[in-house]
């Protein structure tokens, strides 16, 4: 249900600190790389916010986007950002169910109609494929989202599955699973892939697209360029021994104490824009790259078919070594046909040729 | 009678093409590299002239005609035609201007043998009836006289009775059993009659059983000059005849060139056979008798002498050492050109050059690579192997008013020879 | 580019694939092409052997002799420049060593990464180098078709391409990536119908060099 209070009035109903607030704001700006006097046009506009209606709606998904989500540090502002968000229907979240919350939904969407902010999680069954795949109270998630879309002001498609399709749509993607930007054409989608993504992104999506009523800056994968702008590989750490040419070879070995790049072991953080190597998860507290664990280029499309997690970046997909054996006993068995014929013609040639005597060659002079 | 036709000519082309041409036109990358070893165009300074392009006739066929991507260009009219205007414009890149000295074929970085398939082309240049007239009319000599010049017999027989009576010694002719049948060419009968004498005083020192051959004396091969392994076959066969005839153990090819490489090597293949007999160069039979202590000589030159290797006894056959192991032993004074051996720069005037009177301007321009490395050295004298290379220096060093007389190293030898008591009269 | 990861994707994926392939079997049929048609008998007394000096001239070949590097100097050494480095950064930079431990499933040490790019520099350099040379060397110019230009551009974009991906100077990194890619399965669909073939028939070419005139008792 929409709420009255402004934003303002409901955080200091909370008992958060007007200095605590502007803390918040500051960090938000320097988040999304706005310079300091940001800051209070940040907190001007928070204040002024009204409740917006978000749904939520959860379709081929693992549940691991909440999970970040909720798992995103500073409790405190973000939770009461959330309790200030009208979040009117989320499968996890919710106290409601059945009935009652496919009620709530549907309410939500009617008395916010234009208005509400779309959320989607998961991949959904393409509109040709069997609806049975994924129903939610025996709706298909199709149906589901063509109406939810129809009220919607702008939809955020949050996880690499809303986003590009992700695990669900990974081969042989038996569900015929697509994305949200394969559906909707005709609203703005902001996509935050990751699989999980980082939790600040997402709260730091929604609170951006707050402030500024606007969709933010995106790039060809309609991902906010502000957190998906940089590669993982610009951003890491461990980037100097990659320029070094100081490879870890395996887990655990001596390279990989020494937390030498994990190029070797099929990191890909090269061809993957996130946050993760500035942001970091858990507080801040660490990501993959820095436990020793090659990135996976979960925030890019396709990374479940794209060779494989400890396969290097460079190495082929497929199995190009069959490939070569296939055709170059092909090649050698056409190459044995066509030298056959060829020699053959020589033969014969030789065999016809007329000797040439002095008398011909006179015959020229 | 039949006439020669541009199909005849394609279908010798096709007679060519075995593994090493096909190996040489798929490895070929254009550097241009065959360029600067060829006298022809590095004194002219006509790219035109660089070797790999003499060879476009060949190529042209082995593309279109045994490989597969050919022959789908070449259906789909994308690959050009060898013509009768092509080749008739070919004929001055493939004879006037290459001597099939080699050099090419050892510093091709890719391998390439560049003058084992001009030798291939010139098949079809024949074949088609685009060989020059000077060869056409040095084969035609050669085929019915015996002798590309038309020499015969009874003018050598002149020269039997001279050296016999100047040396007091036989010259044997048609003796079976002989050790050695003794070849000669035209062009040395004529020009160095010194030869002859020289090896008959050489084989009487050194106690050798050989013979000539009223049947067969000309060593040359016209047909290999002009590329026509029918003529050639020809020619060969009469040696072959001669030596059989004769029931000889060895033949000796003499200071010529091509003649070598003629009856050496390509004399077998051309007959299908091989011989019941060896064949060598004058210049290996004498430093083998030099090996083996036959030969005593005395005194030294003592004038600075540099040497000429012939392409066909050096580059082509592997005959290096042996000619300076003899120099070694009649002259105190030797020094080597700059570039010599495997390396050496040819005369000009080889594979046929010389019999094609249209191609003396492009003769005389290749020698200024030769003048130029004895312009390096500045000997007084040149001492080579060769008939024609004797010629072509002769006549280049005059040309360009050099005088630096040039010898035979044969006739050195016999020279030095210790004599073995008083001559008989 | 609105899919640069699919487009990567698809080019280290089906568009390799289909470029392996190609190049495979259109080099296994020239390669059989050129065995097949054997040479005749030779019934020549040899007057030396052929297998020796025909492995010697593969190696000894890839030398100049002091005449010929005098007179074609910057062919020779300009040539070994380009050569070696475009040898080092397709073999010994630690990305591409993977690439063939995907492809053929072996590996071997690699160079430090700096020292690969230093290398690539002066080998995009040689290249840019030999295309004008060819285009003003009267020989060259004379004997050069269409295909060797083709040839030069085939070979240099990949070198262009590795070196913009590896300084990043093309964003996003999955489409310089995919060029590159693209850039390599261009060269190898190209390489068996032209002068590419000579990577493997050189050493052919002067097996049989080496038989020939080793066979006629000259060195190698």
């Amino acid at each position: 249900m929409a709420a009255s209070k402004t934003l303002g009035e409901s955080l200091r109903e909370h008992g958060v600190s007007r200095r605590g607030f502007l803390k918040f704001c500051a960090a938000t700006a320097s988040m999304m790389a706005l310079p300091p006097s940001m800051g209070p046009v940040i907190a001007a506009a928070l204040e002024k916010a009204r409740r917006p209606s978000v749904i939520w709606l959860s379709f081929q998904e693992c549940t691991g986007c909440t999970e970040s989500l909720t798992r995103s540090h500073s409790p405190t502002v973000e939770d009461l950002i959330f309790d200030v968000i009208s979040l009117d229907y989320h499968h996890t979240l919710q106290v409601a169910a059945g009935a009652q919350a496919e009620a709530a939904r549907e309410q939500a969407m009617k008395e916010n109609h234009g208005e509400y902010l779309l959320v989607v999680d998961g991949s959904l069954p393409g509109p040709n494929m069997n609806p049975g795949y994924s129903t939610i109270a025996g709706i298909s998630n199709y149906e589901m989202l063509k109406e939810a879309v129809a009220g919607a002001k702008a939809i955020v498609a949050v996880g690499t599955c809303a986003a590009f399709g992700g695990l669900p749509a990974a081969a042989p993607n038996p569900t015929g699973a697509v994305s949200v930007l394969d559906i909707v054409k005709d609203k703005p989608v902001i996509n935050v892939p990751g699989c999980p993504p980082v939790p600040m992104v997402i709260t730091g999506v929604l609170a951006q697209y707050l402030v500024f009523g606007k969709l933010p800056e995106l790039d060809e994968y309609h991902r906010p360029k502000a957190f998906f702008g940089q590669s993982i590989h610009d951003r890491c750490y461990r980037r100097p021994f990659y320029d070094k040419g100081l490879f870890a070879e395996s887990f655990d070995d001596e390279g990989a104490r020494k937390g030498w790049c994990l190029y070797r072991l099929g990191c890909k953080g090269p061809s993957t824009y996130n946050a993760c190597a500035t942001m970091r998860w858990n507080s801040g507290t660490s990501w993959p790259v820095e436990s020793g664990h090659p990135c996976l280029g979960c925030s890019e499309p396709k990374f479940w078919d794209a060779g494989g997690f400890y396969v290097p970046l460079s190495a082929p997909l497929g199995s190009p070594g069959s490939t070569l054996l296939a055709a170059g006993v092909t090649g050698a068995v056409v190459g044995g046909v066509a030298a056959a014929l060829a020699k053959k013609r020589a033969t014969t040639a030789a065999a016809e040729r007329e000797p040439v005597t002095v008398e011909e060659l006179e015959q020229k002079l | 009678m039949s006439e020669l036709t541009l199909e005849r000519g394609l279908n010798a082309l096709r007679a060519e093409i075995d593994a090493p041409v096909a190996a040489f036109f798929s490895s070929c990358v254009h550097c241009g590299i065959c360029a600067t070893a060829c006298p022809f165009c590095t004194e002219t300074g006509d790219p035109k002239y660089t070797p790999i392009l003499k060879l476009e006739p060949l190529r042209l066929v082995w593309e279109s005609e045994f490989t597969l991507w050919g022959r789908i260009k070449s259906s789909l009219g994308l690959s050009r035609k060898v013509t009768d205007e092509m080749l008739a414009e070919w004929e001055e890149l493939l004879y006037d201007s290459c001597s099939m000295c080699g050099r090419c074929s050892i510093v091709c970085p890719v391998g390439n043998d560049l003058q084992y398939m001009i030798r291939k082309t010139r098949e079809g240049m024949v074949a088609s009836g685009h060989a020059p007239e000077g060869l056409i009319g040095a084969a035609g000599r050669a085929i019915r006289t015996g002798s590309p010049m038309g020499l015969q017999w009874k003018t050598l027989d002149v020269q039997i009775k001279h050296v016999e009576g100047s040396t007091g010694l036989e010259v044997p002719v048609d003796k079976a059993g002989a050790d050695y049948l003794v070849l000669l060419s035209s062009m040395e009968i004529i020009n160095f009659p010194e030869y002859l004498e020289a090896i008959t005083k050489i084989f009487d020192h050194a106690g050798v059983k050989w013979t000539l051959s009223t049947d067969c004396f000309e060593a040359t091969n016209a047909g290999i000059q002009i590329g026509s392994k029918d003529i050639a076959a020809e020619l060969v066969e009469r040696v072959v005849s001669a030596a059989t005839k004769l029931n000889v153990k060895n033949v000796i090819s003499p200071e010529c060139g091509h003649a070598y490489t003629a009856i050496r090597w390509e004399g077998p293949n051309l007959i299908g056979r091989s011989y019941p007999f060896r064949v060598f160069h004058i210049i290996e039979v004498l430093d083998d008798l030099r090996a083996s202590g036959r030969l005593q000589t005395e005194g030294k030159e003592t004038d600075r002498l540099s040497m000429h290797d012939p392409c066909n006894l050096a580059r082509k056959s592997g005959v290096i050492q042996q000619q300076r192991n003899l120099m070694d032993l009649v002259a105190e004074n030797f020094v080597d050109l700059k570039e010599h051996g495997k390396y050496q720069w040819c005369c000009g005037a080889g594979g046929g050059v010389s019999s094609n009177e249209r191609a003396e301007p492009l003769k005389m321009a290749a020698f200024k690579r030769k003048k130029a490395q004895i312009e390096e050295v500045e000997p007084e004298r040149m001492v080579t192997m060769c008939a024609t290379c004797r010629t072509q220096l002769e006549e280049g060093l005059e040309e360009f008013n050099m005088d630096i007389p040039v010898v035979g190293l044969t006739e050195m030898i016999a020279d030095h020879l210790v004599e073995k008591g008083p001559p008989r009269g | 580019m609105s899919d640069p990861m699919g487009f990567l994707l698809w080019v280290k994926g089906p568009g390799l694939n289909w470029a392996l392939a190609i190049f495979a079997l259109g080099m296994l049929v020239r390669i059989v092409e050129i065995f097949m048609l054997g040479r005749k008998t030779n019934y020549a007394e040899p007057k030396g052997g052929e297998w020796g000096p025909g492995f010697k001239t593969i190696l000894t070949r890839s030398v100049a002799d002091p005449g010929t590097f005098a007179r074609a100097p910057f062919n020779v050494v300009v040539g070994w420049i380009w050569h070696i480095g475009f040898l080092i950064t397709l073999l010994l930079f630690i990305p591409h060593i993977e690439l063939f431990r995907g492809v053929l499933g072996i590996a071997w040490p690699g160079l430090p990464n700096p020292v690969v790019d230093a290398v690539t520099a002066i080998t995009i350099l040689a290249l840019v180098a030999t295309l004008v040379h060819r285009l003003q060397h009267p020989v060259k110019k004379r004997i050069s078709t269409p295909e060797d230009y083709l040839v030069w551009t085939v070979t240099f974009l990949p070198l262009l391409t590795g070196y913009l991906a590896y300084h990043r100077l093309v964003n996003p990194y999955p489409l310089i990536l995919g060029l590159h890619i693209l850039s390599v399965n261009l060269f190898l669909v190209v390489f068996p119908f032209t002068k590419l073939t000579h990577v493997f028939t050189a050493f052919i070419a002067r097996w049989y060099n080496g038989a020939i005139f080793g066979r006629k008792g000259v060195e190698s």
